[in-house]
């Protein structure tokens, strides 16, 4: 538990929050930091191999 | 020859029914071999993470608002409960991208893509009467906020966001119903038409 606060405590939640201005854009860091990272697993996902793929074409 | 059985509307339900989802459809034992790619994981990904934001719900349901905000077991189910919505998002987002590239709407899947657009719908709307039912300053902040916007629409004569019952009961019986009716929906006419295949690379930009 005292681990989880310490890790708690790296993120500071208390302020304002931090916003990215970019033209007619306007958007929190949180929720780009989410949008990057569903880009990063979407094109994860795309190339990076699947457990016994080779094996399951073998079986076709 | 028809006999009385066979014109009931439970023997012609039970006919109709096999005959589109047989058993084996239902529950297959094995899936083509383009399936085995972590593109496809992310629909199963996002009914989990359901199952969990559900399951966290109903017990959120029981105890209520003064133990999600007071009680260390409260708040850490309240988190399940924000967490596991997090992740349904994530990765219904990343399941629509992949679908959207593959164009899975080919092969008579069209009602599997609405249905889907459908859920992403009630989703929505789903987590917003979630966010301005919390019963704290943030609930108050987006209801306050929000209601210019929906009152813009005319919709707030009926759908009241500072209505925190109307709202609760939209997020906790309305809105999941539609949702999970959808969900099943989905995963039946996914299981009758099939994955959607990949592009054949021969076709070429006829497709």
């Amino acid at each position: 538990m005292t681990l989880l606060w310490s890790l708690a405590a790296l993120v500071p939640l208390d302020g304002l929050g931090h916003y990215i201005h970019w033209g007619v854009i306007d958007v929190s860091v949180a929720n780009f930091v989410v949008i990057v990272l569903m880009i990063v697993t979407f094109v994860a996902a795309l190339f990076l191999p699947f457990p016994g793929r080779n094996r399951r074409r073998g079986d076709q | 020859m028809t006999t009385e059985i066979d014109r009931q509307w439970t023997t012609r339900l039970r006919k109709r029914a096999a005959g589109k989802l047989p058993p084996e459809k239902l529950l297959p034992d094995t899936q083509p071999a383009y399936v085995a790619s972590w593109i496809y994981v992310f629909g199963v990904t996002t009914i989990a993470a359901l199952t969990m934001v559900i399951l966290s719900g109903v017990i959120l349901a029981i105890r209520g608002p003064q133990w999600w905000h007071s009680s260390s077991i409260g708040h850490f189910v309240n988190s399940l409960h924000l967490w596991s919505v997090e992740i349904f998002f994530f990765a219904m987002i990343v399941h629509l991208w992949g679908k959207f590239f593959m164009a899975a709407w080919r092969g008579g899947r069209t009602l599997t893509w609405m249905t889907g657009v459908v859920t992403f719908l009630a989703s929505v709307a789903t987590a917003f009467t979630g966010y301005v039912s919390q019963t704290n300053f943030d609930s108050q902040w987006i209801s306050t906020q929000a209601k210019d916007g929906i009152n813009a629409t005319g919709a707030g004569s009926i759908f009241n966001v500072l209505n925190l019952g109307q709202m609760l009961m939209w997020h906790i019986v309305l809105l999941p119903l539609a949702a999970i009716v959808l969900t099943a929906l989905h995963v039946l006419l996914v299981r009758i038409k099939g994955v959607v295949p990949p592009f054949d690379e021969r076709a070429g930009a006829d497709q």
